[in-house]
This record gives C-alpha cells, sequence and structure tokens, in this order.
C-alpha cells in the first residue's frame, strides 16, 4: 500500500490544479496550473493506466525476444537503451502538429483544449501508440499497412495504405501552408529560412567528405551559422535592395515551395536533407526543453478567457462548434493517427525487451501531449486582443491597425491600433494581421517567454525569428522526407496495377511518382494560399479528420488484434477511444460535407457560389467570374476528398466488425503474431 | 559523468537515425566473423541512405 501513497498525491495535487484550471473565472489564472494539472494527470495515467494495458491487455511478456533480438543485424535491428530508445520516438513522432492545433483551439478559450489534451492523450492517442507499437513488435516490426493486411486481409490493407497516402497529402499541404503564413512578406524570416539551404549543404559536403559521420560537430557549426542568419536577417531586411528581394506574397512563396519540394525530395539524402534534418531535430528539442524551463521560470498568467463566444460556432479562426470541431482542430498532442505509422516504423525494430514498450508507445506520446499543453499556454498568455488579430482572416478584420482594432474589439476583446503597430514593431516584422496558422503566434508567445528570461524586451524579434525558423526548418524537412515517403507510397499503389512501377533501377517511375505526389500537395497548398478566408480555415479541419481518421483506424486494428488473441473483455481500451473518434470524425465530415451554413459544410459553401454565379453575381471574397469558379471547383475537391476520407473509414469499420465477429466464433486465438522461432537471428 | 555523456551522445545521434557504431562491430564480431564490417565512414553512409532514402522517411506532422 505504501508505494501507492506518492501516487495518490500526485493524483490529489493534480485534482486540485484541473479544478483550480476548471473554475476560476474573473481573476487571471498562473499557467503553472496547466502545467501541474497535465504532468500530474500524465504521471498517474503512465503509473496505473499503461502498466494495466500492458500487464492485462497485452500480457507483455519481458522474456519473449523482441524483433531486435532475434533478427539483430546490428543495423535496423539493434536492441537498444531504452532512454535512448525513447529520445529517437519522441523526436520521431513530435513535429508542428502539437504546435500549431491547441494554438489554432485557443479561440474557444484555453479550458475546452487543456481538458481535451488531457483525457484525450490518456485515454486515446497514448493508447493508440502503444498498441501499434505492441503489435508491430509482435510481427517482426512490420508496417501499419501490413499489419491491416495480416490480420484484416488483403483489401482492408490496400484501403488504409490508399488512405494514408492521402493523408499525408495534405499533412504535407498543411504544413506547407504553415510556413507560407509565416514568411509572407517577412524579408527577415525569409532570408534566414533561406540561409538554411546553402548551410545545410555546406555541413552535407562537410559530414560526407571532410569529417565523415561528425554529426554533433557538423550540428554546432549550423547552428553557429543558424544565429549569424538570425542576426543578420535584420540588416538584410532593413537593407533597401537585400529587403524587397526577400520580400515574397504568398502565391509567390507557395511557388517557390512547390520548386523546392520536387527539388529537394531528389536531391541525395546526404547533401540537403539529413544536415538539415540534424539541424531540425535538435533545435525542435532544444526549443521544447526551453519553453517549457521558460514558462516555469516566468509562471506567466493566462489571459485568454478559459471559454470565449466561440464555443457554439462563428468563431474567426476557423468554423463550427466546440463538438466536434475542437477534437479534430487539436489532433496531434491528444490522439494523432498518423504515430501508428512511427510506432511501426523504425522503433518496434529498435526495443529491447517487450518491458519496454510502455514507456517508449504510451510515454512518449504524453511527452508530445505536455508539448501541446505548452503550445496552448502560449498561445493563451498573450492578450486576447492580439490572439484574434494575429488570427482572424483579412476578409473579417481588414488588412490595417484601425480596422482590426475596432473589428477584434468589436468581437469583445478590446485592442488598441497602437499595440497592434507596437507589437508587430516589436518581433521586428511589417505588420502581425492575420497571421494565421498557428507558428507566428506562437512565435510571439515564445518571443515574450524567452525574452522574460533572456535578453529581456530588445531580444523579442530576435527570439520571435528563431521561434519563426525552428517551425519553419523541421516542416520544411518534413515536407522533403515526406515527399520522398510518399512516393515510395504512390509507387507501391501504382504497382498494384501495373507492376512494372515498382522497379527501383529505372529512373522513370521514381520521377513520375515524385511529380504526382508535388503536384497533390501543391494543389491544396495553392488552393490554401489563394483562399481569401486564410486557408487554415478549409484545410486545417480536413487535415483533422484525415488525421483523426488514420487514428481510428490504427485503433480498430488494435481491436481486432485484440479479439483475435481472445482479449475480448479488455477490448473496451481501444473500442472507447474508437468509438469517441469515429463520432467525432464521421459528424465532423458529415458536417464539412453537408451542412447548410457555408461557412461549415463545403457543398453549401458551392452552391451558394454557384447560385450566385448562375445570377451573373461576383460574391465577395471573389473579384471576379473566374475566381467565383475556382472557389466552387476548389469546394468540390475539398468535398470529395472529405468523402473520399469517409469511405475509407466506414471501409475499415466493415472489415473490423467482420474479423471481430469472425474471430469471436472461433475459440482458439488466431492473431498472427510471428512466433520467435520462426526467424533465426542473422 | 561520462556514462551519463555517453547516454546523451548515442540518444541524439540514434533521433537522427545514426545508430551505435561500436554495437554494430560488436554485433559483427559475434555472428558473422567471416564477414568483413563496414568501416565507420561506410557505416555512416549507410545508415543515412537507409534513413532518408524515402522508406522510412515518415516524419510527423
Amino acid at each position: 500500500m505504501t508505494r501507492h501513497i506518492p501516487w495518490i498525491l500526485t493524483a490529489i495535487i493534480g485534482a486540485i490544479a484541473l479544478t483550480v484550471v476548471a473554475v476560476s473565472r474573473g481573476e487571471a489564472v498562473n499557467a503553472l496550473w496547466i502545467v501541474v494539472a497535465a504532468a500530474s494527470c500524465f504521471l498517474v495515467a503512465y503509473r496505473y493506466y499503461a502498466l494495466y494495458i500492458a500487464r492485462h491487455v497485452m500480457r507483455l511478456d519481458p522474456s519473449r525476444p523482441t524483433p531486435a533480438i532475434r533478427r539483430a543485424d546490428g543495423l535496423d535491428y539493434v536492441a537498444t537503451d531504452r532512454t535512448v530508445l525513447f529520445g529517437h520516438h519522441f523526436a520521431a513522432i513530435a513535429g508542428a502538429g502539437p504546435l500549431v492545433g491547441p494554438v489554432l483551439a485557443a479561440q474557444m478559450g484555453y479550458l475546452p483544449g487543456t481538458l481535451w489534451i488531457i483525457f484525450g492523450v490518456v485515454l486515446a492517442g497514448a493508447v493508440q501508440d502503444f498498441i501499434v507499437l505492441f503489435i508491430s513488435m509482435r510481427r517482426d516490426g512490420k508496417s501499419l499497412g501490413e499489419l491491416i493486411r495480416m490480420e484484416m486481409g488483403q483489401v482492408a490493407g490496400t484501403i488504409a495504405l490508399f488512405g494514408a497516402f492521402m493523408i499525408m497529402v495534405i499533412i504535407l499541404a498543411v504544413l506547407a501552408l504553415i510556413v507560407v503564413k509565416a514568411l509572407a512578406e517577412s524579408p527577415w524570416g525569409m532570408f534566414t529560412v533561406a540561409a538554411t539551404v546553402p548551410l545545410a549543404m555546406a555541413m552535407g559536403v562537410y559530414t560526407r567528405w571532410i569529417r565523415p559521420g561528425r554529426i554533433g560537430e557538423v550540428s554546432i557549426l549550423g547552428l553557429i551559422g543558424l544565429l549569424a542568419a538570425i542576426v543578420y536577417g535584420q540588416a538584410i531586411a532593413q537593407s533597401p535592395v537585400w529587403g524587397p528581394a526577400f520580400t515574397f506574397t504568398p502565391v509567390q512563396l507557395c511557388w517557390i515551395l512547390i520548386g523546392y519540394g520536387s527539388v529537394a525530395s531528389v536531391l541525395p539524402v546526404w547533401l540537403l536533407l539529413a544536415p538539415r534534418d540534424y539541424l531540425s531535430t535538435f533545435l525542435k528539442i532544444g526549443a521544447i526543453a526551453a519553453l517549457a524551463i521558460g514558462i516555469v521560470i516566468m509562471a506567466p498568467p493566462l489571459r485568454m478567457h478559459a471559454v470565449t463566444q466561440f464555443v457554439g460556432g462563428n468563431g474567426p479562426v476557423w468554423s463550427g462548434g466546440l463538438f466536434p470541431f475542437l477534437f479534430i482542430t487539436i489532433a496531434c498532442g491528444a490522439v494523432s493517427g498518423f504515430h501508428a505509422l512511427i510506432s511501426s516504423g523504425t522503433t518496434p525494430k529498435l526495443i529491447a525487451s517487450e518491458a519496454h514498450a510502455p514507456m517508449i508507445g504510451y510515454g512518449a506520446m504524453l511527452m508530445e501531449a505536455f508539448v501541446a499543453i505548452m503550445a496552448l499556454v502560449g498561445a493563451s498568455i498573450l492578450d486576447p486582443g492580439i490572439y484574434f488579430t494575429m488570427n482572424s482572416p483579412a476578409a473579417l478584420i481588414g488588412t490595417d491597425a484601425a480596422s482590426a482594432s475596432a473589428a477584434v474589439t468589436a468581437m469583445g476583446f478590446p485592442i488598441s491600433p497602437d499595440l497592434i503597430t507596437q507589437t508587430a514593431k516589436d518581433v521586428g516584422e511589417h505588420t502581425i494581421i492575420s497571421r494565421a496558422g498557428g507558428a507566428p503566434t506562437l512565435a510571439v508567445a515564445m518571443a515574450e517567454i524567452f525574452s522574460h528570461v533572456v535578453g529581456g524586451p530588445a531580444m523579442k524579434a530576435f527570439w520571435y525569428h528563431f521561434a519563426i525558423l525552428f517551425e519553419a526548418l523541421f516542416i520544411l524537412t518534413a515536407v522533403d522526407a515526406g515527399t520522398r515517403a510518399g512516393r515510395f507510397m504512390l509507387q507501391d499503389l501504382i504497382a498494384l496495377a501495373v507492376p512494372s512501377f515498382k522497379e527501383m533501377k529505372s529512373h522513370v517511375p521514381g520521377v513520375i511518382a515524385t511529380a504526382l505526389c508535388v503536384a497533390a500537395w501543391g494543389f491544396f497548398l495553392y488552393q490554401g494560399v489563394t483562399d481569401p478566408l486564410g486557408g487554415v480555415n478549409t484545410l486545417w479541419p480536413v487535415f483533422g479528420i484525415s488525421n483523426q481518421m488514420l487514428a481510428a483506424i490504427a485503433l480498430m486494428l488494435g481491436t481486432a488484434v485484440l479479439f483475435r488473441m481472445k482479449q475480448d473483455k479488455f477490448a473496451w481500451v481501444t473500442l472507447l477511444p474508437t468509438a469517441w473518434l469515429l463520432i467525432c470524425t464521421l459528424s465532423a465530415g458529415w458536417l464539412k460535407l453537408f451542412s447548410a451554413d457555408p461557412k461549415v459544410g463545403f457543398l453549401a459553401h458551392a452552391a451558394k457560389f454557384s447560385a450566385a454565379a448562375d445570377a451573373d453575381e461576383v460574391l465577395s471574397p471573389a473579384k471576379s467570374m473566374a475566381e467565383m469558379q475556382r472557389i466552387i471547383f476548389n469546394d468540390r475537391i475539398d468535398a470529395a476528398l472529405v468523402a473520399l476520407f469517409l469511405a475509407v473509414v466506414l471501409s475499415i469499420l466493415f472489415f473490423t466488425v467482420k474479423t471481430c465477429l469472425a474471430a469471436r466464433r472461433i475459440a482458439a486465438p488466431t492473431a498472427r503474431e510471428i512466433p520467435a522461432q520462426l526467424v533465426p537471428a542473422e | 559523468m561520462s556514462g551519463l555523456f555517453d547516454t546523451l551522445r548515442r540518444t541524439a545521434r540514434l533521433m537522427v537515425g545514426m545508430p551505435d557504431y561500436d554495437a554494430y562491430l560488436r554485433h559483427m564480431a559475434a555472428h558473422h566473423p567471416d564477414q568483413p564490417a563496414m568501416n565507420r565512414t561506410q557505416f555512416f553512409r549507410d545508415r543515412q541512405e537507409a534513413r532518408y532514402g524515402g522508406k522510412n522517411g515518415g516524419r510527423c506532422c
């Protein structure tokens, strides 16, 4: 009993902190209450729920050799120290998602987002990562598509693979859109990000020929270069010659990114991708750690309301009510389907013992949720007036300080034009109006926190651009790596119809698949960039729906496997989050398709515009008939995409039910684990 | 102290997909003493290609 006492105390502290966060109204709550509430809930969940799943649901067996033991080859399959592997896994799962979603969700206040992140991760997100890791670990570290094929059949596997490819396309488009939003009209930011290309190439040459393999050394040199780029970026931005040369409109940036994506993804990996990945990975980990320390030192009060009037819908940042849209807006951080691809990727090949799985699978996801909590805190310590000025589309608040101040004040968040101008000046930007996408808002918050700890107000502009650089850097790495991964997924898919397409010796299929992949995400990026409502409004919900659907698919796989293991009575562990995700995504998808509100439903929006077009009217924000037609076309494409995601998830649901019913009819376990003796060590 | 530093170093390297070279050498010595092992540079290039070549390129959002 005594061993439970510290945990009971932790639980009590968590409950108190959560109560303070939930019931305080009127006076400012300190951000540390949220941090303490989250940390205590996570610790208790890890100690009890993860252990329960490990012991009773999965029945992990530490004596059973993992793929890293039986197939040890010193390269892909290596039994790895668990803290080292935890770092590897965390670095692979944590990206821009947990930083952006919570910032966007802050329009409903900090409370709904905080509660969803905490409960979502404990009951859904961490369970998903953990069970996929478990399933893959028992099957030679096979990937999600192969696992679904093994347990639910060929057709289900192919549908899931296709779904994963479409999700990848949407993710790349959304990530690229965030970069566009952050760098448009910002010569300082653009220069520092552009500087990373030659810098990474120099690092690539260094690790290739001068000092091969010296990752630490070259990363330190690279970091010095990055800091220099940020420092000199200010002078560049102010120069009458170079300033304009690095100032781009969103549409120009969109084409630059598309060009960049197609070139970067066919360059040799050592030249650009690998060295930039070193920089972005270490910078990401460093910045996350610094943010955590900064929040604890500064202990800032939350200035956002606990709950704003936008919970009913009609928010300026994204449309739709709390249910179901909050639960798809915060995807990564609470539950992220994409992690199923990571948990069935390199990690299961490196895990040394089944006993390590709770820490890696469940624990690393809790850590990511903690990052999401910090992002939410960041958005919530800003003046809400600043938050809504930065995140509302120009169509609503105009483009100058006076109109923005009037519009945001009218929303109920008083702000003066001077404060808007001053904030932009403090962070060294021309304007902060309508910089949706999450990254700029978070960068202002990070500048606030970091400058409080190091350098004071004079350093704000430096820290702002540091934060933008850190986000842009790993997003660009993801765009590059994602395009390559998407290309192989596409090649596998096309090869199902045209077997010769998998031929690796010829360059032609690779080039075609790369071009198709870039064209696919480029299409959605262009659509987002030219969207008068800011793009994030349209694309982020589609991304959220797709990501949560992948999570539902992964959890359905988990359910099917539990049934096939004859662990039916524990299947609620995955059924509960599956049901919730299906309810959220299916209703969100349904609303996105058929809601009569043109702000929410794609088809209603298309109908409104096509009715106007038939009457020869041009509706704002379109300026010409051609733009009207493009808006209608985009709406229909988005609707088709959402319908496609719905079809994918419903068909996997069908296969899951079928698999579970079949498993119930047979008395013995039917799960197709790969037994230890089958595959001897190499 | 050097143990902690070593763990940090290995963690940082594995974060970017670089497994431990010494562990690879130990594996080769124990299981394939007859085959030549890659040298440090070859090992680095091989692992770099394996991580970024595309098949494992899935990076999270």
